[in-house]
């Protein structure tokens, strides 16, 4: 009798392979084990909706916890696992894993889907009460607990977690200092000129950003933090600290099981690990570039768990498809709304579409005069024609996309090509219902 | 759980799934948490992804509204056949006066 599939990891991702294998087709057992006690919900809410009082856990969930049930997918809640050991004698990639807590769980297939975990920022007063990450759930309820009443807070970092957490706190009326070690906010995710419009509008709305600043340690009184003392000898009043610097991938069980690891489980386009009998998604993961084919990236988003996830799922049944999946992401903070289509890594122009200063603006990154990506603030239409082009391999001229009156789903060539390859692309509806470009 | 009103999908193969749904949640959030087919919402419901795309009926159109600018802005590039009735689910509360609330589900979303 089949032992079917371990997923371990119970978030977005993992959740995903679950689903997606039922929706394949697969009628055999499916374990999903998750290290937190709440069934898989959405984490992106936690540093928006739910410091602002507007969702709770319940209407987090991703599912009823008769979905579960009902679809056969056996839910392990609370155990993390932490030894997989392989059956040499059974069919290739089967073995069985180990919780903490002792269970045993055999597998014919394993994915692996552990998420990440916050950087921890190594300086000294880094473990007084009232310094606190944003992560899970449990975080996020501890956070909002401590902005009810707090009066100065510091975000160290200001990248898409802290600057939100920094609007939310904004808005419940306290001090807001965001220290930010690198020349300017969200430095991975957008362009320099995102990156000084967020600047100013967050200063607008009352933050006190800091660049260029590191933080050298935190002082307390009686096990509490009372200031962050920066390099430079500024010291700054706080009695809640957030820190928000970035993740780290948890490769501690692909590398018990041998499986090759760069700042995340190396991954093919096909989900496969080095262990091509072993498939990973999600945050843990690094991945030849989505659209490209090139390099090594490693993706944390939500888009990017949902659609590895399903290549996984469809490699795990024998179902090898070239897929093409156009990133995305997003970030609100209050009432700027960033979002991104594409990967603008090694542009070599950009064309400001809009006036900054009004709060509504884009930029797109080309290369080659080819389009990459758009970081779109308060333009939703531009971010979708964006998003709709790069998943045709469509571009958008330069010359013309400057022009706010033009609406850029005008302006959309079908006839571009990435790197040369020109190819049809066909939507196969055998394994995809939606979401994904596939090449056949 | 607060208060139930049904909503009931329609899949583009005519199945209906009626689901009880809390007053307050979000039809696209409620289609999900029961697993109701062919509504994605992989954004989880921020008006970024136009994955949870709905036709609502014509006899509570009136009832449900017509969408917001940003969704307007979503709908407009996003969704393969955009309707008169056409909305995002993300954007629609379930409310007692939409009890009985029937919406069809497009063959595919983007």
């Amino acid at each position: 009798m089949s032992k079917g599939t371990l997923i371990v990891g119970g978030s977005q991702a993992g959740l995903q392979v679950a689903v997606s294998l039922r929706q394949l087709g697969d009628t055999s057992p499916i374990v999903l084990v998750g290290e937190e006690e709440h069934p898989p919900y959405q984490r992106p809410p936690l540093s928006k909706e739910f410091l602002a009082g507007e969702a709770e856990l319940d209407s987090l969930a991703f599912r009823t916890p008769d979905f579960y049930a009902e679809s056969g997918i056996d839910l392990v809640c609370g155990e993390r696992v932490c030894e997989v050991s392989r059956s040499p004698s059974g069919p290739p990639g089967s073995g069985v894993a180990t919780t903490t807590s002792g269970r045993e769980l055999p597998f014919d297939r394993l994915a692996l889907t552990v998420g990440a975990g916050a950087r921890r920022l190594p300086v000294p007063g880094a473990d007084l009460g009232g310094i606190c990450y944003l992560r899970a759930y449990n975080d996020a309820a501890d956070l909002r607990t401590r902005l009810a009443t707090a009066t100065n807070v510091v975000v160290v970092g200001g990248g898409f977690i802290g600057l939100e957490v920094a609007s939310a706190a904004r808005a419940l009326g306290r001090s807001v200092t965001v220290v930010e070690a690198a020349e300017r906010l969200m430095a991975r995710s957008v362009g320099p000129v995102v990156s000084e419009f967020y600047r100013q509008a967050h200063a607008r709305r009352g933050v006190d950003v800091r660049l260029s600043s590191a933080v050298s340690g935190f002082r307390g009184e009686r096990g509490r933090v009372t200031g962050v003392e920066l390099s430079d000898g500024t010291s700054l009043p706080a009695d809640l600290v957030l820190i928000g610097v970035g993740v780290l991938p948890r490769t501690e069980l692909p590398e018990q099981l041998g499986l090759v690891c760069d700042q995340g489980i190396v991954v093919d386009a096909h989900a496969r690990t080095s262990d091509p009998s072993i498939v990973a998604a999600g945050d843990c993961t690094v991945q030849p570039h989505p659209i490209t084919g090139e390099g090594r990236v490693r993706i944390e988003s939500v888009q990017n768990a949902v659609a590895q996830a399903k290549v996984a799922a469809a490699t795990l049944l024998g179902r090898l498809g070239n897929v093409i999946s156009v990133p995305w992401f997003w970030s609100y903070q209050g009432d700027l709304r960033l979002q991104i289509a594409g990967l603008a890594t090694g542009h070599d122009s950009q064309v400001v579409r809009g006036d900054p200063d009004d709060e509504q603006f884009s930029v797109l990154y080309y290369r080659d005069d080819r389009l990459l990506a758009i970081d779109a603030v308060n333009r939703p239409a531009d971010y979708m024609a964006v998003r709709k082009a790069l998943g045709q391999r469509a571009t958008i001229p330069p010359d013309l996309a400057g022009d706010p009156a033009l609406p850029l789903k005008s302006l959309v060539n079908a006839a571009g090509t990435v790197n040369g390859i020109g190819e049809p692309l066909v939507r196969d509806k055998r394994f995809w219902s939606n979401g994904h470009t596939i090449a056949t | 759980m607060g208060t139930l009103s049904k909503v009931i999908y329609i899949d583009s193969a005519g199945r209906e799934y009626a689901v009880d749904a809390t007053v307050g949640d979000t039809v696209m959030a409620t289609a999900v948490k029961h697993g109701v087919p062919g509504i994605v919402a992989e954004c989880g419901g921020n008006c970024s992804c136009a994955t949870c795309h709905v036709w609502v009926s014509a006899e509570f159109a009136p009832v449900v509204g017509p969408p917001n600018d940003m969704e307007e802005d979503l709908l407009d590039m996003g969704v393969s056949e955009r309707r008169s009735t056409s909305r995002l689910s993300c954007q629609i509360r379930v409310t007692e006066a939409l009890d009985g609330l029937t919406v069809e589900i497009p063959p595919e979303q983007p």
